[in-house]
């Protein structure tokens, strides 16, 4: 989530790491080190927890209570958590697994799989406070969706993670209540707005976690973080239950230690529903079964696949650090057989300006129901105007003020056509020059 | 509840009942039409926004045909539609008595409404009242309200300005609220009307402000309820949240027939076939009586008589009941029946009548009822006669008396044969023979 405040403060030179296949977290030195029983890199953890759990080699509890050590160990460290779950209740959990494994009942695919939940997403029996102080204590009456999806498969959730207030930011210093540290190199930020869920699972608190991605709040805490996270297309996950941030852009992402780890979490959560009218109608195709393992893989699996690499974004005014990032991934996607061929996208530059106009806009009015009256933290006060006036004004951070006067502004009267309808417009172009650039590589 | 997290969803049958709407104002449907937010805060409104259609709406471009009742001067009007569009209805408001606290219910947020705006066309109070009962009856034909104003099912504020004789421009418009029936709707806005004319005659037309004002049933006047500084700039913006309503013409054309005749054609109808303008009103005004006295028809009654007994007998039943129509046990088909044996002379209009009060309270055939108590009507001249010297013969005195001078003892004696008679003597007959034998001629 890129932020027009804070300049990144911590990110002078991040060194580039690629794809590593360690696991070396010396800053943590004194943590306990994962049960060693079956995780091996490239391979699915939570393929792997299934096949232990069921061939009996470990306990749901027994795992259950490796994170949560962890977790315990770790946390004073990196602050991951607004919220964890009672550590009774979720070893109970576990336990009730462990009892129908034993009966020879079945358990669902993610059975005994910790999962940490972003705070912006709404969970019935856990506050939700979205990151900010105007929904201190709010406890939502459902489930999100994808939440709801993840525990009927069995998946036991451990926390709700720190993130920027309401999704806006791009450090995870924007919130609240505290600042999350990247288990990496505490003094530097894990990226935001879904940092506490990059980092936990980053640090192994859980072996995957939900977050929200409206600008690349996903995306970016992921790179930052060293874990994979993928951002769906809009529409592939339902959006109820995630506190609205922009409508139009805002979607549920997955955070994992692998890649088919993020893939499986993705299908589970994926699909149509019916409490959310801009979710994808369009079926969802079971992906993890096309996962291939690295280590099966022929030399050069990529063969043939055209990349365009576009220009705008390696030009002069980005940063040396990030120009050689991705052309270090540049190279390794030829390395593995790739076409590679620079491209221009000319509204390239577009896309940022519009972003900020919809994305302020949208929000401007998502954010209009926290005024104190029906929930979270209402400030005390004789006169209508004045409650509204107090409770928002103690309750949302600089950070969100500053957006919705900016979206309040981009609306008003008069505005209209020259900023939101033109931004839609600016997305529209990207859109088709995007698509077109796409069939000039097919082609 | 505007709860975090929480999402709209279209509910289809607000889609079903705008286009039905649409189709019966005789609008232009918009093919695809979207949503918008239009943006305020109110207790009432929880999410900060309703959503609405600001734009483009589901129907533009319609108008209502109507005719105004005749104590009201009568007449054809038709008044333009400017817009039907959908949107959700907000919580509702309930003031304390003494204004220390208001509580927000917000079991309606929500809802999805229809909002239907006029063309500036009505120049009375009873032109705009006629105009809302007509869409009442309209929506309770389609089946998609039951326009109860006192329920809130259906809501009307009104816009009223005016200008000096020969000016085209409008003048300056005032917003009155607080309307909960046609007759304030009536009485508010001529209210309206004089207290604007009175000021302009004063030379005070520039105290006539933009603003909403409250009509107050009790003082029967319009006071300021809050001053209008200009247009509120709502910040409206498509609804991210919910996609494009796209009708396809077969779902409009499955939509128009499925229409019921609607109360226009009705009174054309009713009128082509020769009924006063009083009668079609009353037929016409509710669609169950409307089927009512279509169906004695079809059951092969006259027209007029079928119309009589209903706006008459049968009226005066429900209104002393409390019934509506379909809750009377008398069926058309019985109606009919009835019609057409009083119509052949099979029984009296008086039996007539006696047996309608049973069969609408207890139903049961007209064929039936005439047998099980004897009702047919006695026209044999021979049998009256009979009866008549019976009476005659009883009542020497009386007749003494009528050859007297007291000609008027002829209804006593026409009372009696009746009585003996049990009420089935022709009436018309018995009075002919009566006079006869009374007057010596047989």
């Amino acid at each position: 989530m890129l932020s027009t405040i804070q300049p990144p403060r911590y990110l002078s030179r991040f060194p580039l790491r690629g794809r590593t296949k360690s696991r070396s977290f010396h800053i943590l030195s004194s943590a306990q080190p994962v049960t060693k029983t079956c995780f091996a890199a490239d391979q699915s953890q939570i393929l792997s927890i299934r096949d232990s759990l069921l061939n009996r080699h470990l306990s749901a509890v027994e795992l259950t209570h490796s994170y949560l050590d962890r977790l315990k160990q770790t946390e004073p460290h990196i602050n991951c958590f607004l919220h964890v779950s009672d550590p009774d209740k979720v070893l109970k959990q576990a336990q009730d697994i462990d009892d129908k494994i034993k009966r020879n009942e079945e358990v669902g695919p993610l059975a005994g799989v910790l999962v940490a939940i972003k705070d912006n997403i709404c969970t019935a029996d856990m506050p939700s406070t979205g990151g900010s102080y105007i929904l201190e204590g709010y406890r939502p009456p459902f489930d999100a969706t994808a939440v709801k999806r993840l525990k009927d498969l069995g998946a036991i959730v451990v926390g709700k993670t720190n993130l920027d207030e309401f999704g806006m930011g791009s450090t995870t210093e924007a919130s609240a209540f505290k600042v999350t540290a990247n288990p990496w190199d505490l003094s530097r930020v894990p990226g935001g707005s879904s940092g506490g869920s990059a980092a936990s699972v980053s640090a192994r608190q859980c072996v995957v976690s939900l977050g929200s991605d409206t600008g690349g709040s996903v995306r970016q805490p992921a790179s930052f973080c060293g874990v994979v996270g993928l951002k769906p297309t809009y529409g592939r996950v339902s959006r109820f239950g995630l506190m609205a941030y922009a409508s139009s852009l805002d979607v549920i992402g997955c955070f994992g230690s692998s890649v088919a780890d993020t893939g499986i979490l993705l299908h589970a959560i994926s699909g149509h529903d019916s409490l959310d009218a801009t979710s994808s109608k369009r079926e969802v195709p079971d992906f993890t079964s096309q996962f291939t393992y690295a280590s099966s893989l022929k030399s050069r699996p990529l063969e043939g696949l055209r990349v365009g690499l576009i220009r705008e974004t390696v030009d002069a005014g980005v940063d040396s650090g990030v120009k050689s990032a991705i052309e270090g991934a540049a190279a390794h996607l030829e390395q593995l057989g790739c076409v590679l061929k620079e491209v221009s996208l000319l509204s390239f530059s577009l896309g940022l300006p519009a972003y900020y106009i919809l994305a302020s806009s949208e929000s401007s009015s998502n954010l209009s129901r926290y005024d104190g009256v029906r929930y979270g933290n209402q400030a005390s006060s004789d006169e209508l105007n004045a409650l509204y006036e107090e409770s928002r004004a103690k309750g949302f951070g600089s950070e969100v003020k500053m957006r919705i006067l900016m979206g309040t502004y981009a609306l008003s009267a008069g505005y209209y056509d020259a900023y939101y309808k033109r931004a839609q417009q600016c997305q529209e172009i990207l859109f088709l020059s995007d698509h077109s650039l796409l069939r000039r590589l097919w082609s | 509840m505007g709860l975090p997290g929480a999402l709209p969803v279209l509910n289809s049958k607000v889609i079903e009942f705008a286009v039905k709407l649409g189709l019966a104002l005789n609008c232009k449907l918009s093919l695809n039409s979207k949503f918008d937010r239009k943006q305020y805060f109110y207790p009432d409104l929880p999410k900060g926004y309703q959503i609405s259609q600001f734009d483009i709406p589901i129907a533009t471009g319609g108008y209502v045909d109507l005719d105004l009742p005749l104590e009201f001067g009568g007449g054809h009007r038709k008044f333009g539609i400017t817009r039907v569009h959908i949107e959700e209805d907000a919580g509702k408001l309930l003031h304390s008595g003494n204004g220390d606290y208001s509580q927000v219910d917000l079991n309606r947020a929500g809802v999805p409404l229809l909002e239907i705006v006029s063309e500036p066309d009505m120049r009375t109070g009873i032109e705009a009242a006629e105009y809302a009962a007509e869409l009442q009856r309209v929506v309770r034909y389609l089946g998609i309200s039951n326009g109860n104003m006192q329920e809130g099912s259906l809501r009307c504020d009104v816009n009223v300005s005016i200008r000096p004789v020969g000016q085209s421009e409008f003048g300056t418009k005032v917003e009155i609220k607080n309307l909960n029936s046609f007759s304030s709707i009536n009485r508010a806005i001529d209210f309206e009307i004089s207290r604007q004319a009175l000021l302009h005659s004063q030379g005070q037309s520039d105290q006539i402000v933009q603003e909403t004002r409250l009509w107050e049933e009790g003082a029967q006047k319009t006071v300021t309820m809050r001053k209008k500084e200009g247009l509120s700039d709502y910040r409206y913006f498509p609804e991210p949240d919910l996609p494009e309503v796209i009708l396809t013409p077969e779902y409009v054309d499955s939509i128009s027939n499925s229409l019921p005749e609607l109360p226009e054609a009705k009174r054309r109808r009713y009128e082509k076939m020769g009924l006063s303008m009083q009668d079609v009103l009353f037929l016409a005004n509710d669609m169950n009586v409307a089927e009512y006295f279509d169906a004695t028809l079809s059951s092969g009654a006259d027209i007029k008589l079928a119309a009589n007994w209903i706006m008459g007998d049968i009226a005066a039943y429900m209104k002393n009941e409390k019934l509506s129509i379909n809750d009377i046990k008398l069926t058309p088909q019985e109606l009919a029946e009835l019609i057409a044996s009083i119509k052949s002379g099979t029984i009296s209009g008086k039996i007539g009548k006696e047996i309608l009060s049973e069969l609408l309270a207890k139903g049961g055939t007209v064929k039936g009822l005439i047998e099980e108590k004897d009702l047919i009507q006695i026209a044999d001249p021979v049998e009256i006669g009979k009866m008549i010297d019976k009476v005659i013969s009883e009542n020497p005195k009386q007749l003494e008396q009528y050859r007297g001078g007291k000609t008027k003892l002829q209804g006593f004696f026409a009372g009696q044969v009746m009585k003996l008679s049990k009420g089935k003597a022709n009436p018309g007959l018995l009075n002919k023979i009566l006079l006869e034998k009374l007057n010596g001629q047989s």
